[in-house]
């Protein structure tokens, strides 16, 4: 997994309240089998006027230019602005690498769908609840200051733009941990090999019916 | 004396292996539900790391997203759906597990099989890379839904590090008034909590009318519990539950069942143990109800008129109310059992168990599927539920009055196969999420019972049951 530490980059702002991640990645990219490869389809339905699917070359497509990931410089934003409950819906992971894979590092919003939330974590990409007002405040900047870059100190759980620090975050000290230095929980879990087969020789004799 | 615990408190402790200082907590599970759409990038993963599933007996796979739910003899004609079903083949017979194959009368709707074979029982934790696994949560289960990389962790360690959520209960008191569902009583909690409102939250559905619902319709509750926004909803177990698990093929017997039914027959909240929230809902207050926008809290009654965004104080509220008019091509104030209809789908994990069937066929007995439906089209959630449903006849029903009866599989639900909607084409369907474009492209989807469904079909519109 990357780390993630600090980073500055272009805000878009998609403002709308539940953002699903069928919304985020349509159906019809969940056929393949890969883990990549799914950023020019993030958005799809909104982002072109045609239909795609998994073997359309997105080269020859209709854009729709009012959609604001179409329109620069926000093609080259890596950080996202919403509004609450992001990433409700459907468990798809693809909706992560969707973002990351469109060059997305974080996510800013009021409120995150928990399977989202969690999905975001492993892959490196940084989800951002902050209050309602604050967001709101943000939209208002972004939209006063076309391009307007934000930066993000995971260590410092902050958020700064225009040289003035504008919120602090909470995030869980394991997670952060594991953002911090790119950690794969795989092998974390893994160091507890022991302890699980304890629990599960206890299980065994408790609830037999289980194995 | 124990502090009085909840049955999420039970659940939960149960399966602690190891807590860290900050409340993460790795946690065991029992049953692990695998389907073709997110598990390819997990094997791929072990893999690569060089790992092996940590316990094989756990795992019962299923292809269900991306199969056809016509004649299956040919296979699967679009390369890329037939490619990501035969790479969950070749997964599990590489790494030993066990799959329920395209070709076997077993095969259907991942939450529809595990409960159907036992598989998922009470006390246990389920998960499984979908969101709807919240739905075996009726069995007093901890079950969540997952992402791909957590499919790969709790392959390779059989656990998952988790945060506890917070209790919520959410009480249905009193009785239903007759022609009320289970999708209706959801439906109703969603529109009262929104769809955000069980966010952080493992919600007991409990009350009168929760406690009469039958297995499935406890599972249609269950099963939308993420819609409110709760990874897992779940109910106590009493003996409707033990009733049903009984004599499955993955249940216990003799002794053995004697034992577990002892401790399942615990699975309930303590009296005095508290909640950080409680909801309380009058059964009889509910009506069946009707999606009109697009996000599944975008609900009202069947005797209602599409709601005005004019109405609305909230800004960010009544301009996604405006977005979702205009993409469902629906005028405020317009009455819902007006609004006519185009397809219509019974089917999906919330609605394809064989009660969801009767109840859809005892509507259509003896009528005509209306002449301005295009497609009405019933899909049960397993080989076995369509089984059953042909031994009782209701296949004849269904298709004597116009309907198609299909293969199982998750279909029209989310349009990964061949059955969708078109651009601009309306439907009343029994599935979940009527996100734009859910069942296709520019498709308009109106979440409702089989009940209703079936009324639409007939007269063409949604109509009073
Ligand atoms: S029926 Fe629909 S909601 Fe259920 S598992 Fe299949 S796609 Fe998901």
């Amino acid at each position: 997994m990357q780390s993630f530490t600090q980073h500055t980059g272009i805000v878009a702002p998609l403002d709308r309240p539940n953002v699903d991640t069928d919304a985020i990645i349509p159906k019809q990219f969940l056929k393949s089998i890969k883990r990549s490869g799914f950023g020019p389809n993030a958005f799809d339905d909104w982002r072109y006027l045609d239909e795609g699917g998994p073997d359309t070359d997105n080269a020859g497509r209709k854009i729709n230019p009012e959609f604001i990931l179409n329109q620069p410089p926000f093609d080259k934003a890596t950080i996202l602005l919403a509004r609450e409950n992001f990433g409700c819906g459907s468990s798809r992971e693809h909706a992560v690498w969707a973002l990351d894979d469109f060059g997305f590092r974080a996510v800013i919003a009021p409120s995150f769908a928990d399977i989202f939330f969690n999905n975001s974590f492993k892959n490196g990409l940084l989800p951002i609840a902050l209050d309602a007002a604050v967001v709101d405040d943000l939209f208002n900047r972004v939209s006063a200051k076309h391009g307007l870059e934000v930066s993000i100190d995971l260590e410092a759980q902050t958020v700064s733009c225009e040289g003035e620090e504008i919120a602090s975050f909470e995030i869980d000290v394991f997670r952060k941990h594991c953002m911090l230095n790119g950690l794969d929980d795989i092998a974390l879990t893994l160091q507890y090999a022991d302890q699980i087969k304890t629990y599960e020789e206890n299980r065994k004799q408790t609830a037999p019916w289980l194995f | 004396m124990n502090k009085a615990k909840t049955l999420y408190d039970k659940l939960w402790d149960e399966h602690v292996v190891r807590s860290e200082d900050d409340g993460t907590a790795l946690i065991y599970i029992d049953r692990h539900l695998v389907h073709e759409v997110t598990s390819p990038q997990a094997f791929e993963g072990l893999r690569i790391a060089g790992r092996q599933p940590w316990r094989t007996s756990s795992v019962v796979a299923v292809p269900d997203h991306n199969v056809p739910t016509t004649d299956r003899s040919q296979g699967i004609t679009d390369p890329v759906a037939r490619l990501q079903v035969e790479t969950l083949d070749n997964n599990c017979k590489e790494f030993g597990l066990t799959e329920f194959d395209m070709s076997d009368v077993r095969q259907g709707i991942v939450h529809v099989i595990g409960p159907e074979q036992g598989a998922t029982l009470p006390g246990m934790t389920v998960v499984c890379g979908d969101s709807h696994t919240s739905t075996h949560g009726a069995f007093g289960a901890l079950a969540f839904g997952i992402g791909t990389s957590e499919v790969e962790h709790v392959l390779a360690t059989q656990c998952l590090m988790q945060n506890k959520s917070k209790n919520m209960l959410v009480s249905v008191d009193g009785e239903v008034h007759a022609g009320v569902t289970a999708k209706d009583i959801v439906l109703a909690i969603i529109s009262e909590l929104g769809t955000a409102g069980g966010t952080g939250y493992a919600i007991e559905f409990g009350g009168d009318a929760i406690r009469a619902l039958s297995i499935e319709g406890r599972m249609t509750v269950c099963n939308m519990a993420i819609e409110a926004g709760a990874r897992a909803g779940m109910v106590a177990v009493d003996q409707t539950t033990l009733d049903y698990v009984k004599g499955r093929p993955y249940s216990p017997a003799g002794e053995t069942l004697e034992k577990a039914n002892a401790y399942w027959s615990t699975l309930h909240t303590d009296d005095g143990a508290e909640f950080d929230e409680v909801v309380h809902l009058n059964a009889a207050d509910i009506k069946p109800q009707v999606t009109w926008g697009t996000s599944p809290e975008m609900v009202v009654d069947i005797g209602a008129v599409v709601p005005d965004p004019d109405d609305e104080d909230d800004k960010v509220k009544a301009d996604g109310m405006r977005k979702a008019l205009a993409y469902m091509g629906l005028e405020a104030g317009t009455p819902i059992n007006e609004i006519m209809v185009d397809k219509v789908f019974i089917g999906s994990c919330t609605n394809s168990r064989i009660e969801d069937l009767r109840e859809a066929a005892n509507i259509a007995q003896g009528k005509q599927v209306a002449d301005n439906i295009k497609l009405a089209m019933v899909v049960p959630g397993s080989g076995l539920v369509k089984k059953q449903a042909e031994e009782e006849g209701l296949d004849k029903i269904f298709t004597e009055a116009g309907f198609e009866w299909r293969e199982p599989g998750c279909s029209m639900c989310l349009a990964m196969n061949a059955d969708r909607l078109e651009s601009g084409e309306r439907c009343a369907s029994t599935s979940n999420r009527n996100f734009e474009g859910r069942q296709g492209q520019g498709g308009r989807t109106h979440l409702v019972s089989p009940a209703m469904a079936a009324a639409a079909a007939i007269n063409g519109h949604f109509a009073k049951i």
